[in-house]
């Protein structure tokens, strides 16, 4: 039980059936039922893909700023294919391309200029945006979804998936494979050595340049694979769409473990950070709370998951 | 001796307890005006914990403190200033950005209609480093400071507090190499003769005898002895640090010389070293001696790839030319860094995680890197809770154990040692030296690199000597002595 709540998802965990409990209390007739939670798995599958590639890079000791224009960019680029007369995969897979291509260039641009990560995605963060609406020609893109829409279709329908969208089964599944990568292959720990002390990674032969294009191209990909759901839930290519997901990324991270100086953090966590910060939304709506309550309410919320961090750390550390 | 006067500080059955572990068992220790004191232990005995208590960081549970007669019982580290209490620790806090005047100064800047009274600062930072290091310029940026000055500058900021009347002083000469420690002896004494009373912590016993009048030695949170360092011989205190008498010196297993593994032929980095040619075998030991900033580390982060190479032959049995750690580590080479916060371990990880680091296999399974690390920490002895405890909460010298472990695990044949004693209780050193004759029995090479020079003479076959960037010829260590160590290091023909 002790090693239980150590593990770094188990408050994130209490925090998600916490507030459920909260809202299924003030909003029992709404909140509860199936249609909801389906709609709140699908509604967390974005900010989860991301926080996937999020947690990677955020325990490798960088951040990526780039991911909410990553976002638009394969909305656009997904629409822009799809009207070119390509089928569905290939407009996904061109998505998910387009985004490992821009985690490359995030990667190279650490590796190689030695900037901060914060620095560069902020710069790519801004030229992405840029490209987006200059291949949008600044307005939304409508093109035919041919089935994309599917991926993120509720279960029921014809093309539903089983039992919940299959956009939330891609989201678990690549969960589990990068939990996988990260706990037991020695790349994946090697990004935590990493991200951990750069300097004693380097002095045990770790690929330190490597190890962090790595990271950042799988954060793209994921980027682009989010991009690819939006998509298929939006049917449209949105150059102005996702401003200001990546922050969203990173609190999901941050609830879930994630330390912003590097070598902690946990894919489940991040997982059940998403879902909490769904949950505040969308159990606000069903109470009736205003929007700007609802704001105030995620920051807060924010802030008392990092207060309760520390304190458990520090009761670690002396104990 | 006149029982009557008042000690500076005096120290009476002081208690602390941490979790479940006495970490000081009414401990008693009296320092008069003007001495030096040392205070003896190893790792672990309760000297910091002591020290913090006095300088206001910890609480006492209980005991009494007096300074001057007085009670002292500092509630934060501001208060226990402001009573004259300073502290100069040994890995020195300063902020690098600023100059050396506003690190001097630092939280304590004298002002003038609320702005920083610039010229009063620098007036004010001189005259504290006149007492040390008056060729310290006030205005240089710190960053571009050696360790040494780095020292002078925060042993300039406890003095540079009004009315200091104890200083403590842990560990000080841990980066300091010869010349620059009898500099640090002429202050402390020139300090002392002011009537200020210093509690000199240190793992040097040559020095503490050179330095100190009496000295306290502590072990398992209790005091085991006190007296006057006059009179007591180092194999006392090393027997009462130590809780057993050791044997005499130790012997050296028989080696065999082998092939040349590693050579150099008039190699040079960007800046450091100018140019080092050596040779070494396979079975043997081989010391680099030299000052701090002389170029040793240098040379071995040449070495394993870690700086650049910018001329001259680098050999690795038959492979020619520098390499990446990576590629080195696969050769067969492994280096153990003197910076064990910042570059040995990974402090947040594991024991495990750390012992296995540099050669974990392409799928990684928990149990098998535990257990790896639990055969690795039976060998060496090393302190711990677990394979699973963070590594920073183990003792200096368990975490050096820790990173000697990783090179163990690796299997190297070439183990680069950059000051592998450095800040260790006398135990730990004891077992490092152990299984540096060790390693080199079963036929590994080792390049050690010190500044204690009696240490090179104890553990070395041969050793060379690095004297401003340029590596001398290794000569056989029976035919050295540690005075002609010193001299040859200071470049005195």
């Amino acid at each position: 039980m002790k090693q239980l709540s150590r593990a770094p998802w188990f408050g994130p965990l209490c925090a998600v059936l916490a507030v459920y409990a909260l809202f299924a209390l003030l909003a029992p007739q709404t909140f509860t039922r199936s249609a909801n939670v389906l709609t709140m798995a699908r509604q967390t599958v974005i900010v989860s893909l991301a926080a996937i590639g999020m947690t990677l890079v955020m325990i490798q000791g960088g951040i990526d700023l780039s991911v909410g224009s990553t976002v638009a960019l394969t909305t656009v680029i997904v629409a822009r294919t799809l009207d070119g007369g390509s089928g569905a995969w290939t407009a996904a897979a061109a998505g998910v391309a387009l985004g490992a291509c821009v985690g490359a260039l995030n990667g190279l641009l650490v590796t190689g200029l030695r900037l901060l990560p914060f620095i560069v995605t902020l710069g790519t963060m801004s030229a992405l945006r840029g490209a987006a609406k200059g291949l949008a020609n600044e307005q939304k893109v409508d093109a035919d979804p041919k089935g994309l829409d599917s991926l993120m279709a509720l279960p029921g329908g014809a093309h539903g998936g089983f039992l919940l969208p299959t956009g939330v089964w891609v989201a678990l599944a690549l969960a589990v494979v990068f939990a996988a990568f990260v706990a037991y292959t020695r790349p994946g720990r090697h990004v935590v050595a990493v991200g951990s002390s750069l300097e004693t990674a380097r002095l045990c032969g770790v690929p330190v340049g490597r190890i962090t294009l790595i990271v950042y191209v799988i954060a793209g990909a994921m980027a682009g694979l989010a991009g690819v759901m939006e998509f298929a839930t939006l049917t449209v290519g949105d150059p102005t769409d996702s401003i200001g997901l990546e922050l969203e990324v990173i609190a999901a991270v941050v609830i879930g473990g994630g330390s912003l100086s590097g070598g902690r953090g946990s894919v489940a966590g991040a997982l059940l950070g998403a879902l909490l910060l769904t949950e505040i939304k969308t159990g606000s709506t069903h109470v009736g709370l205003p929007n700007w309550v609802q704001e105030i309410l995620t920051g807060a919320i924010i802030l008392v998951a990092m207060a309760l961090d520390r304190w458990r750390e520090q009761g670690r550390g002396s104990g | 001796m006149a029982e009557v006067a008042t000690p500076r500080l005096e120290i009476r059955r002081l208690e602390k307890t941490f979790g479940g572990t006495r970490a000081l068992a009414a401990v008693d220790l009296a320092i008069a005006p003007g001495e030096v004191h040392a205070l003896l232990g190893e790792n672990g005995a309760g000297k910091s914990t002591l020290t913090k208590i006095v300088s206001g960081v910890y609480p006492a549970d209980g005991g009494s403190m007096r300074l001057d007669g007085a009670l002292h019982a500092p509630h934060s580290p501001a208060e226990a200033r402001r009573a004259g209490v300073a502290i100069v620790h040994q890995e020195p806090f300063v902020c690098p950005h600023l100059s050396v005047a506003e690190n001097v100064l630092l939280g304590a800047e004298p002002t003038r209609l609320g702005l920083v009274d610039r010229a009063r600062l620098r007036a004010d930072a001189r005259r504290a480093l006149a007492l040390v290091a008056p060729e310290i310029s006030p205005d240089a940026a710190l960053g571009c400071l050696g360790p040494a000055e780095v020292q002078s500058v925060t042993l300039a900021r406890a003095l540079a507090q009004s009315g200091c009347r104890l200083l403590i002083l842990d560990e000080p000469t841990a980066s300091l190499a010869a010349p620059e420690v009898e500099r640090l002896f002429q202050v402390v004494r020139r300090l002392a003769s002011t009537g200020i009373a210093i509690v000199y912590i240190s793992h040097f016993l040559e020095e503490v005898q050179r330095i100190a009048q009496r000295f306290t030695v502590l072990r398992d949170g209790r005091r085991v002895g006190t007296g006057d360092i006059e009179g007591t011989a180092p194999s006392h205190l090393v027997e009462l640090m130590s809780g057993h008498a050791l044997g005499g010196r130790r012997r050296r297993a028989p080696r065999t010389g082998g092939d040349v593994v590693l050579s150099a032929r008039d190699l040079a980095g960007p800046r450091l070293p100018l140019s080092a040619s050596f040779e070494l075998c396979a079975g043997e030991v081989l010391g680099v001696a030299g000052l701090v900033g002389s170029g040793r580390t240098e040379l071995l982060r040449a070495i394993f790839g870690l700086e650049r190479v910018v001329r001259g032959e680098l050999r690795v049995r038959a492979k020619v030319g520098p390499a990446s750690p990576t590629r080195r580590l696969a050769q067969g080479v492994g280096l153990v860094s003197e910076d064990r916060k910042r570059e040995g371990l990974a402090g947040e990880l594991s024991v495990a995680e750390n012992l296995t680091l540099s050669k974990l296999p392409a799928w990684v399974w928990p149990a098998r890197e535990r257990a790896t690390a639990r055969r690795l920490i039976e060998r060496l002895g090393i302190k711990t809770s677990g394979p699973d405890q963070p590594v920073r909460a183990l003792s200096g010298g368990n975490q050096q154990k820790v990173a000697l472990g990783r090179l163990l695990n690796h299997d190297v044949d070439v183990a680069l040692l950059d000051e592998p004693t450095r800040g260790i209780d006398v135990r730990s050193r004891a077992d490092v030296y152990a299984l540096i004759d060790e390693l080199a029995s079963q036929g590994k090479a080792v390049l050690v690199v010190s500044s204690q020079f009696s240490e090179l003479l104890e553990i070395c076959d041969r050793i060379a000597v690095m004297h401003r960037g340029r590596l001398g010829p290794a000569v056989p260590a029976a035919e050295l002595t540690e005075h002609r160590l010193m001299l040859d290091a200071a470049g005195v023909a």
